[in-house]
């Protein structure tokens, strides 16, 4: 056996209590397997590991187990620490659970039905709201309140994603325009063009026109 | 607590035991052990295992013990492995016992190598986790434990058993 085998042979001899025990990793115990299939020598001295192993956990066990008094003690310096704040955990989820566990069963239970209870309240009163908001002014957008009554001559405008609000302001101002609504989805606002409705042509004309813009990337006539 | 107790206190107290050879202070520092654990549950990361954690403070709290321990109770403990190599009529039935023997011889390894013997065989625990106990290297651990064995196949040839190793 040249120098090097001699020191692999070594590196996998010294691995072979933890093998013995179970406690090596995959790879490390695919690797003694090995040389163990391959080396009769080093399989004899496995034979000597587990018997020392086998002869500890023997004389471990024998070892007795300590009395009563030792966890009557523990208890009784416990009680005489003095009281203190439990531990700040960073796990949200301990901390809930630490906290609701706090309470009796009977606590829980009440504050069970009373979170129920309030819930319920709460959306009784978010659906009234809604109704009542459906009978009066009708669908909204989330965005902005519509000023849109349905008279005029409207476009759909997208604007240029680099257009500040103050290029939009003065490209509206310009055009004597106004947004009726929007965003839309896509980013389309619908824009009133003249109060009054316009002929096809005259829409299609103003609509040619707006679309040269550079705050404009799409343009498009609506009712 | 009392889960983690009635769960590790056994182990705890023989791995002390093996590191003491006192019974009673054995048990002392079991329950000083589980009062430290309970200040510090807090602190526990889960890293590691939750035995390996308290394996390390039962060792710490046991070395402790043993640097204020008066020497006279050292000489004990010399006497004491001096004894256990005698040629009373009990020992020498033993000697036919090769288990027997090798227990025998693992009683008298030093404290050190007790320790590592313990941790690796009986309380299972990996090279990593020897490293984090004992506070020394991988490499370390694989050379004292080394050590450690080709002691104990020493001591046994004294005793007349040759194991062919080292």
């Amino acid at each position: 056996m040249n120098t090097k085998n001699k020191e692999a042979h070594s590196d996998v001899e010294e691995l072979l209590p933890w093998h013995a025990a179970g406690t090596l990793s995959r790879s490390d115990a695919r690797r003694v397997e090995d040389a163990l299939a391959h080396d009769p020598e080093l399989a004899r001295r496995y034979a000597l590991v587990r018997d020392e192993l086998g002869e500890t956990i023997h004389l471990n066990e024998t070892l007795g187990a300590p009395s009563a008094h030792a966890m009557e003690k523990l208890f009784a310096k416990i009680d005489a620490e003095p009281a203190r704040k439990p531990a700040v955990s960073l796990n949200l989820g301990a901390r809930v659970a630490e906290f609701f566990a706090s309470f009796s069963p009977r606590t829980l239970a009440y504050a069970g039905g009373a979170a129920v209870l309030a819930i319920l309240l709460q959306a009784g009163f978010i659906a009234g709201v809604m109704l009542k908001e459906t009978k009066t002014t009708g669908y909204q957008t989330a965005s902005a309140p519509s000023t849109d009554p349905g008279i005029g001559a409207f476009t759909l405008i997208r604007f240029a994603p680099q257009a500040t609000q103050d290029d939009v302001t003065k490209f509206l101002a310009a055009n004597k325009l106004s947004i009726a609504s929007g965003p839309m989805a896509g980013g389309l606002y619908k824009v009133r063009v003249a109060v009054t409705g316009l002929p096809k042509a005259e829409l299609a004309t103003i609509v040619k026109k707006l679309q040269e813009d550079k705050v404009v990337t799409f343009i498009a006539t609506t009712e | 607590m009392q889960v983690l107790f009635a769960r590790h206190h056994v182990r705890v107290y023989r791995f002390v035991l093996r590191l003491v050879r006192n019974e009673a202070t054995a048990e002392d520092l079991i329950s000083d052990v589980f009062l430290d654990i309970w200040r510090q549950a807090g602190k526990f990361e889960g890293r590691s295992q939750v035995s390996t954690w308290i394996l390390s403070i039962a060792r710490f709290k046991a070395l402790s013990v043993l640097r204020r321990r008066p020497e006279e109770e050292l000489d004990e403990e010399t006497a004491e492995r001096i004894e256990d190599q005698s040629d009373d009529p009990e020992t020498a039935l033993a000697k036919k016992d090769t288990g027997a023997l090798l227990r025998q011889c693992l009683t008298a390894l030093s404290a050190e190598h007790r320790e590592i013997v313990d941790l690796v065989y009986y309380h299972e625990k990996s090279v990593e986790e020897v490293a984090g106990i004992v506070g020394i290297p991988e490499a370390t651990v694989k050379t004292r434990m080394f050590y450690a064995r080709k002691k104990l196949s020493e001591l046994l040839k004294e005793q007349g058993i040759d194991r062919g190793w080292p």
